[in-house]
């Protein structure tokens, strides 16, 4: 039915297989858009936020999806800064990966900010002493960039790329996307620091406070060096994924190998910035300001914040995962590589979860207990529909877009013979190329 | 916000941040404009041939 839109030279599933898929992960937004709309029409009275919680689920949500679509900043900065050709075979898809992530960032923050059609006070009304106005500019700016970098694949698509004008756009965009590549990074650099450098300048809260350079505590330059090194670690996660799903091989062993090594190395660096920071913060910093490393980590309800967290943060999902990822047996071997790249995704999410609402959760005055926090279905429904989303994003940009450049050399498809044609014309027709499917007759070119 | 609006202060808080915001959203503009125009003149002189 939609073979005409289908990228030359590669296979894709019947369109029933596709719809139920779609629909599938349809109901799951549907849930979710329920929720937002709950929302929008009740107020913040749907969530569990409260006067200790201003920042919540989301706000952790929005985070951990921001480093995670790092992927497509330092991949850009690699490929196209860098010169790091090889790795134009994996860089439409984590610029997709980060299009999904930052435009569902932006979304979680439109249920936030509790008024969103008020959302454009802070571009008009900035406080131009926060560093959440920063976030919020650089965010903005690095969305539009992402758009940018994803319009040339959608123009590449099969039936699009057919009008001279678009053919010449995506062509043009793809000739300057090095200075687009610049500013993204320039712009991620900012506002992940930025959202690193929030927790960091809370000196009230012992917990998240940390030292710094002039204005950015280390804290900034922490999380641009995770979501740098743990973003790509998610482009190779969400990429074996979609390999496991649509069972073929989609991208050469030695990109994936490649990135998991700049990767690897990444995370090593980051990780003993990390040892090194957290050191200084429970040896120096926590003291100064009348608290012992155990004060935050012991005396609250289930031991939910116990010492586990810190070294599972660092050790479990950071040691373990860069020492996988810098060895060459480690990225080589599937199992290994798989454990690593999930770790090093947990291991950041972890982070924000503790930077967020760890901070938040610790007593900070004597007086005070912890203060518990367990997210609304609302909350958690508003979580889960960018999931959806994504899914949703990644199957139709598989499906009707050349996403993968190795996919056709990797997966060759044999012409079916003439005899196959005339005995199985509806199984011929998924099978075919699609420049031998019926909808090819709305080519031009072939007419 | 501009430096003509009523709130605009001439510190260095509303240079750096509206002047980054400013300078990012040019660039882009720009860029895209670019792309546009090139792609209006070469779609109009008939010359869609490239390869990618």
């Amino acid at each position: 039915m939609d073979s005409a839109l289908i990228p030359e030279g590669v296979k894709r599933c019947p369109t029933w297989q596709f719809l139920l898929w779609i629909g599938a992960a349809g109901a799951v937004l549907l849930w979710g858009v329920f929720a937002m709309l709950l929302v929008y029409i009740k107020g913040l009275n749907q969530t569990n936020m409260n006067n200790a919680y201003g920042f919540a689920l989301w706000i952790w949500a929005d985070l951990a999806v921001i480093a995670l679509g790092g992927g497509a900043f330092f991949t850009g900065f690699l490929r196209y800064l860098i010169g790091i050709d090889k790795l134009k075979n994996i860089i439409n898809f984590a610029v997709l990966i980060g299009f999904i992530c930052y435009s569902s960032a932006l979304l979680i923050l439109a249920f936030d900010v509790g008024q969103p059609l008020r959302a454009w006070f802070i571009f008009w009304h900035a406080n131009v002493h926060s560093m959440l106005t920063e976030v919020a500019f650089c965010l903005t700016c690095y969305f539009f960039v992402l758009c940018i970098e994803y319009i040339p694949l959608v123009l590449e698509n099969r039936q699009i790329s057919k009008v001279p004008f678009f053919h010449n756009l995506s062509h043009n965009m793809h000739e300057i996307m090095a200075i687009f590549a610049a500013t993204g990074a320039f712009l991620s650099f900012f506002h992940q620091g930025s959202l690193g450098g929030v927790p960091g300048v809370m000196f009230a809260r012992p917990f998240g406070f940390r030292e710094g350079i002039l204005v950015w505590p280390w804290t900034f330059f922490l999380f641009t060096w995770s979501a740098a090194a743990c973003g790509p670690c998610f482009t190779i996660f969400v990429t074996k994924l979609t390999e496991k799903i649509v069972r073929k091989k989609l991208v050469k062993d030695d990109v994936i190998e490649l990135l998991a090594k700049i990767s690897g190395w990444m995370l090593t660096g980051y990780i003993v910035a990390k040892i090194i920071d957290t050191w200084y913060w429970a040896a120096v910093t926590a003291p100064a300001k009348g608290f012992s490393l155990m004060d935050f980590y012991t005396n609250n309800p289930g031991s939910a914040y116990g010492i586990w967290i810190l070294v599972t943060e660092i050790v479990l999902c950071g040691v373990l995962p860069a020492l996988i990822l810098i060895t060459n047996k480690g990225r080589q071997n599937q199992i290994t590589l798989w454990t690593a790249v999930i770790l090093a995704v947990l291991g950041v999410c972890l982070n924000r979860w503790v930077m967020i609402l760890q901070v938040l959760s610790a007593p900070v005055l004597p007086f005070e207990n912890w203060f518990p926090y367990f997210p609304s279905w609302q909350e958690i429904a508003t979580t889960v529909m960018p999931l959806a989303y994504g899914v949703i994003m990644i199957s139709i940009s598989y499906r009707y877009l050349p996403i993968f450049p190795q996919e056709q050399e990797l997966n060759p498809i044999a012409a079916p013979s003439s005899q196959a044609l005339k005995a199985e014309p509806e199984a011929a027709e998924l099978q075919a190329p699609p420049e031998e499917a019926p909808g090819a007759e709305l080519d031009p070119a072939k007419a | 916000m501009f430096p003509f609006s009523f709130e605009w202060v001439w510190d260095m808080g509303h240079m750096v941040f509206h002047g980054g915001l400013w300078y990012a959203l040019s660039i882009i503009g720009l860029g895209v404009t670019y792309c546009i125009i090139k792609a209006a003149v070469e779609t109009a002189k008939n010359k869609d041939g490239h390869q990618h």
